[in-house]
């Protein structure tokens, strides 16, 4: 499973690199949707800096929709999703694979948005390991839960206008958990942010075990 | 002497629509058979379903000992299918794609450069993007990694489409010596003369949805290798 995982992970991210859409696309993407959102508070430095958090969040929920749907439109470009499934790969190593290069896409760009929240909205960072905590669970949680969603959608016609309905309202607890926990570590509340690393923990733990066992149904019937 | 594709009232569903129902067709080892019929007859979909890609929903369906109504994917790694598409990756390089496609098979990708060589992928060729190739260099390519897998049963769907003289040449070649082998080829092709030459056994898919050989009582077990004057075996309609 591990070997078919780093195979496929592997190939996910040669495309990447070759075709560069994550650098060039994605990523100034999520700058722009930065920037929209500093227009839309007008400067407000005291608004800016308490929704910062937050509106990294949905940036980086935004860019991971682009990211997964350009995971699976690779797969449906000329039958190389027949070619996946004649190969006899494990079903869940094709899961964890993509995943894999999923989570590593989003790990750049949430780097790059978090230079962006600090240089445009003035937002403070705080407890590192917190912080970092959060961005890899919710990065995992999102990871699965977009190969998931992904997936069940890729079969068909209207896949890129059914994923954001089928994946916004089901990651709603990653936005809440991370925006928390950021929060928290940014000293901009008065909770203790680790426990909302419980909640990003068992969504990341549902979506890795969902995809795990049922990828393979969704890759066969999708 | 097992058959390498047994099917028996085959049934087969794309959503509601039966693409086959009720085929019957054996395929032995070694052999060479031409599905020949109109198109929409139901070629491309005995071919996906003998690849394991299409579920055989009622019937009998065995592909190398493996029972493909009650799950076929493990003999998916054991056949090569050559289909309409290539199954390939635009922003991958020829070489990254065979790499992929032999290793993902479990194969070894010591058989890449082998296989490139065979197909005339020489040059500057295996670096270049697969986006950049022409049509017939695509489906060299698509070959090339039939040739590196060499799997037990090969499909192949209108194998010499978009392939100059010179390449259809080497693809018959590449049938012929694939069966010397020991490997099966069951392919579809509308290229008459081509397909007639190297087939060792016709079988007509008619009416869109059917197929028999031409002798379901007797043993209908051919002659290896391409026959002189091949048999157009009857169509049928379920």
């Amino acid at each position: 499973m591990w070997r078919d995982a780093v195979l496929v992970a592997g190939k996910d991210l040669r495309v990447e690199l070759r075709s560069r859409v994550t650098t060039n696309q994605v990523a100034p993407y999520a700058l722009i949707v930065l920037l929209l959102f500093g227009f839309a508070f007008d400067q407000d430095q005291y608004i800016l800096t308490h929704a910062g958090p937050g509106l990294f969040w949905v940036a980086v929920l935004l860019c991971s929709l682009l990211a997964i749907q350009r995971s699976f439109g690779l797969e449906a470009a000329d039958g190389a999703r027949d070619g996946l499934r004649m190969s006899g790969l494990d079903a869940a190593g094709i899961f964890l694979g993509k995943a894999l290069a999923v989570a590593a896409q989003l790990a750049v760009l949430e780097a790059v948005l978090t230079g962006g929240i600090v240089v445009l909205f003035g937002a403070r960072l705080g407890d590192p390991l917190l912080l970092g905590a959060t961005c890899v669970l919710a990065t995992v949680g999102l990871a699965a839960a977009g190969t998931v969603y992904g997936a069940m959608a890729a079969g068909l016609r209207v896949r890129e206008t059914l994923l954001p309905l089928l994946l916004l309202p089901v990651v709603a607890p990653v936005l809440l958990g991370a925006t928390q926990a950021w929060l928290a570590a940014a000293g901009l509340s008065s909770g203790g942010g680790w426990r909302w690393l419980t909640l990003l923990a068992a969504f990341a733990a549902i979506y890795v075990a969902l995809g795990v066992l049922g990828f393979g149904t969704l890759l066969e019937e999708a | 002497m097992d058959p390498v594709i047994r099917l028996r009232s085959a049934v087969a569903l794309a959503g509601r629509f039966p693409v086959l129902a009720g085929v019957d067709l054996d395929v032995w080892p070694s052999e060479i058979v031409l599905l020949q019929g109109a198109n929409g007859a139901g070629k491309t979909s005995i071919l996906r379903a003998c690849a394991g890609l299409l579920r055989v929903v009622a019937g009998e369906a065995v592909v190398l000992g493996v029972d493909l109504a009650a799950d076929p994917r493990p003999v998916r790694r054991r056949v090569g299918l050559l289909g309409h598409a290539s199954a390939l990756y635009d922003d991958l390089s020829v070489a990254d794609n065979l790499a992929f496609a032999v290793r993902a098979a479990g194969g070894d990708r010591r058989r890449v450069a082998p296989a490139l060589e065979r197909l005339g992928l020489l040059g500057r060729l295996p670096s270049t993007p697969l986006a950049a190739l022409s049509a017939g260099q695509r489906r060299r390519v698509a070959l090339a990694v039939l040739v590196a897998r060499d799997p037990e049963l090969w499909l192949l769907d209108e194998p010499h489409a978009g392939l100059d003289a010179e390449h259809r040449d080497l693809l018959d070649a590449l049938v012929l010596d694939a069966t010397a082998r020991g490997r099966t080829v069951v392919l579809a092709s509308h290229e008459r003369h081509r397909a007639h030459a190297i087939a060792g056994r016709i079988v007509e898919v008619s009416g869109g949805v059917a197929v028999a050989p031409a002798d379901p009582t007797g043993d209908d077990r051919p002659g290896r290798g391409p026959s002189p004057v091949p048999a157009v075996e009857a169509g049928h309609v379920a």
